[in-house]
């Protein structure tokens, strides 16, 4: 699987996300500074890491959109190729419109970082065979805008679609309000676009792939992303 | 001809916060009167704040040194080697008097401004530290503080980038006008890729890196040497605002120039902006300035070369290049989106001179506005001794039970999760143990090694007696990281005091320091880096000495860090080390009992190190399953958390016959800890304990879902942990009264 990191100023977790794309799948990810118009030859996956992209000043992830290289982000996910945008990442790629609805302030008003539990809704996608429908597993969150917002029939329309991945719930995979930690819209964790290849998601996997620090339930993201790839060569 | 406008009288002196005498000096200095940049030059430099005039002779005392130390106090930051060609680059630094009066931005740019002073040495920060003093909870302007200091705190860190592991928070009346913000940052380099202060070389370019410059935090430095009077809150305009976009970009371009061997000198702007970062690089290199402020960026018209150089606008650095790097050095920068431009050069003569609009506006020697400015010997008092207080002169007003419930629902010792959650403390990946434990955990680069973070101050016990205070504030550092296995290597330290012309307060701050001394000589854990912060008092009241230490540890594999919570059920618990029930200034005494009162508890150094050495090599070796050190609230609210930690209780022992049995579960004698061990392994242990001269108790078993007292009521997990969770939530939500 080769993979791109798109770097903008002010990304922070880029290097979290490389080191964990590293230890699964064993290879480097090529960093792309936002400044670029073009991903290197080859790239699979198009990886958008967390951070506060131009501080999130404006609006979380609004002048990230109209970086030079999302033109080639969007070209790549034009023709079928898998992009996947983490917390900030998830935000940009909302404002580049490549996926529907808004992140907005966590209903608290604070930032939270705090481990949560997400059930994984299907693992028929290139991004979740490595797990089973069903599924939860514990990684953390950390955003102080990362409340899923969309239209009444924008949410209708996801759902009926199987578009929502990742939803926030308790332990044992039920709903409940005392566990959508930032206030989202059905518990909505992280959304694919219509044709499941755009992947958004506010929670960090990246942070949980090593069992010294953290736990390891993040891995079965890279590890499907990595199963994919290799099945399709 | 040096334009001299206004005249200088002496309300202007005063304003500038200098003293009859020091304006005597400096007419003697330059043999004529200065110019009104010349005047803000000096109060900028000579204030407590940078100068450290009251401090330092009393400073000389601590030890700096030892055999990993790579460079002690007195540059940006401590470095100390933990092996393999890495270094450790840390420093703790007080923004007390900005976040009192606007707490956001305040704590924000404290944040900010210790991240600069780590990585202006060429060190990626690696992990903050928070250090929180506010005043009593029913206070009207605590919660609007609390509130205010931690969203500014995560607000900087969480977008800079750097996980907030740790830190503490405590509440106290005498903190009612001048809440306490001690930041600390923790950074890695590599031991021959460290950069100094020091310029060196005639005829280098000075160049400006980072924003622009502005009108905010004009005079910062000198408000932080004076003490709050009923107009503190008109001071806003002197507190900067802090961007931490900038500073994300201002780290990856610096720490590019220093990887391609572009830089001679680097000198973050803090306090005191340009004249305070141009003065310590040319007068720690022994060679003159010259400064032409036609040069330096602005983002506002007509500033006056006064303003100028007593800016504290934020995310901006000095740097002495290498001549020949100038253009490879102007692209990185350009790349980020950053200032960049060159604004003096080094001179032989150890002259500051500083030209605006074709004018020379300041002509100054440079040493004695730096390392050689003026140092005071102020008259101190000590503190007068108070009685040792006899637990058995005590009646416990409450069962021990309900005594441990309401403890652990009080403001100082409730669960602080309301405030970590609130700063990324996991970014980076390497965070091995979080907020919450003795000492958080950081891996370094892919492991095994690790490093150990604490920071620790019992401010009570300072009050009560500054020499015995000062020892336990470094004792418990060195306990925290001794208690997760770490080696401790070397501390900060941030000393928080009133009045300095006081001659009690000066006292408090002698004796703590030499309190700190001691420890530091005893224990081998030298003081690599600090901040002094003095004048923390309001219409004469001043807070508790709190002389907060930032200690680090190494871990040589931090896989094999020990943490609080208990592991399984059926573990047999052991306290090690001494227990008298020392009550006096415990917790117990102030919340059960209502009284603030008594000697503290003094600190056995030798005690300390040897239980200490004797747990962390029990670490070592797997010998126990958890560890907790034993502080504030004593030896029943240590068993308390980890519990609560891992969701497995307890049943406890009764106490022994020689203690009061409050004294026994409350008391808060020093050097010790709770470990817990598989039963059988009790006797080799106790064998030990008995070689290395450490006391063992044992104090009960793991067991059930409940905290079970001889002859109480169990106390339920899952009650006691809504209680100990509860009130800081419950009591930032509460509408301001």
């Amino acid at each position: 699987m080769k993979s791109a990191v798109i770097t903008f100023p002010g990304s922070n977790r880029e290097r979290d996300m490389a080191r964990a794309l590293k230890l699964v799948s064993g290879r480097e990810p090529a960093m792309v500074w936002h400044g670029e118009s073009e991903l290197p030859t080859g790239t699979d996956l198009v990886v958008l890491p967390g951070g506060f992209s131009y501080g999130d000043y404006l609006r979380c992830g609004a002048i990230a959109a109209h970086a030079p290289i999302m033109t080639a982000v969007r070209n790549h996910a034009r023709k079928g190729g898998l992009v996947m945008g983490v917390c900030n990442g998830f935000q940009i790629l909302c404002e580049a419109e490549l996926l529907p609805g808004i992140l907005q302030r966590n209903a608290a008003m604070k930032f939270i970082c705090r481990d949560v539990h997400l059930k994984i809704e299907r693992s028929d996608t290139p991004f979740t065979r490595g797990y089973n429908a069903g599924q939860v597993i514990r990684v953390p969150v950390a955003h102080g805008e990362g409340s899923y917002f969309a239209s009444e029939g924008t949410i209708g329309r996801l759902e009926a679609e199987g578009r929502v991945l990742f939803r926030y719930t308790d332990a044992e995979g039920k709903r409940d309000p005392n566990w959508n930690v930032n206030g989202a819209l059905n518990s909505i964790a992280g959304v694919l676009n219509e044709k499941l290849n755009v992947l958004g998601l506010m929670p960090h996997p990246e942070n949980h792939v090593e069992s010294a620090v953290g736990c390891t339930d993040g891995r079965g993201l890279f590890a499907g992303l990595i199963a994919h790839f290799a099945q399709a060569a | 001809m040096i334009p001299n406008e206004p005249t200088i009288t002496p309300e202007l002196v005063a304003e500038h916060g200098l003293k009859p005498e020091e304006y005597e000096r400096i007419l003697q200095l330059i043999g004529r009167e200065p110019t009104i940049t010349e005047l803000g030059i000096f109060s900028a430099m000579w204030n407590e704040h940078c100068s450290y005039k009251s401090s330092k002779i009393h400073l000389r005392g601590l030890p700096t040194s030892g055999p990993h130390v790579i460079q002690g106090p007195g540059e940006n930051a401590g470095v100390i080697s933990i092996g393999e060609g890495l270094a450790v680059v840390f420093k703790m630094e007080s923004h007390n008097h900005p976040s009192y009066i606007e707490p956001y931005q305040g704590a924000a740019t404290g944040v900010g401004g210790i991240l600069r002073d780590v990585f202006t040495m060429g060190a990626r920060p690696i992990a903050c530290l928070d250090a929180l003093s506010f005043g009593d909870p029913k206070h009207p302007k605590t919660r609007h503080l609390v509130s205010g200091v931690v969203a500014g705190i995560g607000g900087y860190g969480n977008s800079f980038g750097v996980p907030t592991v740790g830190g503490s928070m405590r509440f106290h009346e005498r903190y009612n006008g001048n809440n306490l913000v001690n930041a600390m940052a923790v950074g890695l380099a590599e031991t021959d890729k460290i950069f100094y202060a020091a310029a060196s070389g005639v005829g280098m370019p000075i160049v400006y890196l980072g924003s622009k410059t502005g009108r905010d935090g004009i005079h910062g430095a000198s408000m932080a040497s004076a003490e709050f009077g009923e107009d503190s809150e008109s001071k806003r305009p002197t507190v900067q605002v802090g961007d931490p976009f900038s500073e994300k970009l201002l780290l990856e371009a610096c720490l590019e120039i220093m990887a391609r061997d572009c830089v001679i000198a680097i000198q973050d702007m803090g306090a005191a902006g340009l004249t305070c970062s141009a003065v310590e690089m040319g007068a720690k290199g022994d060679l003159g300035v010259v400064l032409d402020l036609d040069k330096v960026p602005t983002r506002e018209t007509g500033m006056t070369a006064y303003e100028m150089m007593l800016s504290e606008s934020q995310e901006r650095m000095l740097m002495v290049l290498k001549p020949e790097k100038e253009k490879e050095a102007e692209d990185i920068f350009r790349k980020w989106g950053l200032d960049f431009a060159i604004v003096g050069q080094t001179t032989p003569d150890k002259r500051f001179i500083v030209r605006h609009g074709g004018q020379q506006m300041a002509d100054l020697p440079i040493k004695e506005l730096g390392d050689e400015a003026p140092v005071y010997d102020r008259p101190h008092t000590a503190s007068p001794r108070l009685p040792v207080i006899d637990p058995a002169s005590i009646d416990a007003p409450i069962p021990h039970g309900e005594a441990l419930q309401k403890l652990l629902a009080s403001p100082d010792l409730c669960s602080k999760r309301w405030v970590w959650e609130q700063y990324d403390h996991l970014i980076l990946g390497n965070t091995v143990q979080r907020p919450g434990g003795d000492s958080a955990v950081v891996r370094v680069k892919e492991g095994p090694k690790g490093l150990a973070l604490t920071t620790d101050v019992t401010p009570r016990y300072c009050e009560a007696d500054p020499f015995e205070g000062g020892k336990q504030a470094v004792a418990e550092a060195w306990r925290n990281l001794s208690a997760v296995g770490a080696k401790p290597m070397a501390l900060t330290d941030n000393l928080n005091f009133g009045n300095p012309e006081r001659p009690e307060i000066m006292g408090q701050l002698v004796g703590c320091i030499q309190g700190i001394a001691a420890a530091c000589k005893a224990l081998e854990f030298p003081v690599v880096s600090g901040n002094v912060s003095l004048y923390n008092e309001t219409n004469g009241r001043a807070i508790l000495p709190t002389p907060t230490i930032g200690g680090v540890g190494l871990l040589d594999d931090f896989s094999k860090s020990a943490s609080i919570a208990f592991k399984a059920g059926d573990e047999l618990i052991v306290l090690l080390g001494e227990t008298k029930g020392w009550i006096g200034q415990s917790l117990y005494l102030r919340e059960i009992c209502g009284r603030e009162e008594g000697a503290p508890p003094p600190v056995d150094l030798m005690g300390e190190r040897r239980t200490g050495d004797f747990v962390r090599d029990l670490i070592e070796e797997n010998f126990v399953t958890a560890v907790h050190d034993l502080s504030d609230g004593g030896l029943l609210v240590a068993l308390a958390e980890m519990a609560l930690a891992s969701g497995i209780g307890a049943k406890i022992y009764g106490p022994p016959a020689f203690l009061t049995e409050h004294g026994f579960w409350f008391g808060e004698d020093q050097a010790r800890y709770v470990i817990t061990i598989k039963p059988e392994r009790f006797d080799d242990l106790a064998a030990r304990a008995r070689t290395a001269g450490v006391p063992v108790r044992r104090i009960g078993m793991t067991h059930g879902n409940a905290i079970l007292l001889p002859g109480e009521r169990p106390i339920l997990l899952d009650a006691l942990r809504e209680r100990h969770e509860g009130w800081l939530p419950t009591y930032m939500a509460a509408a301001a009264n």
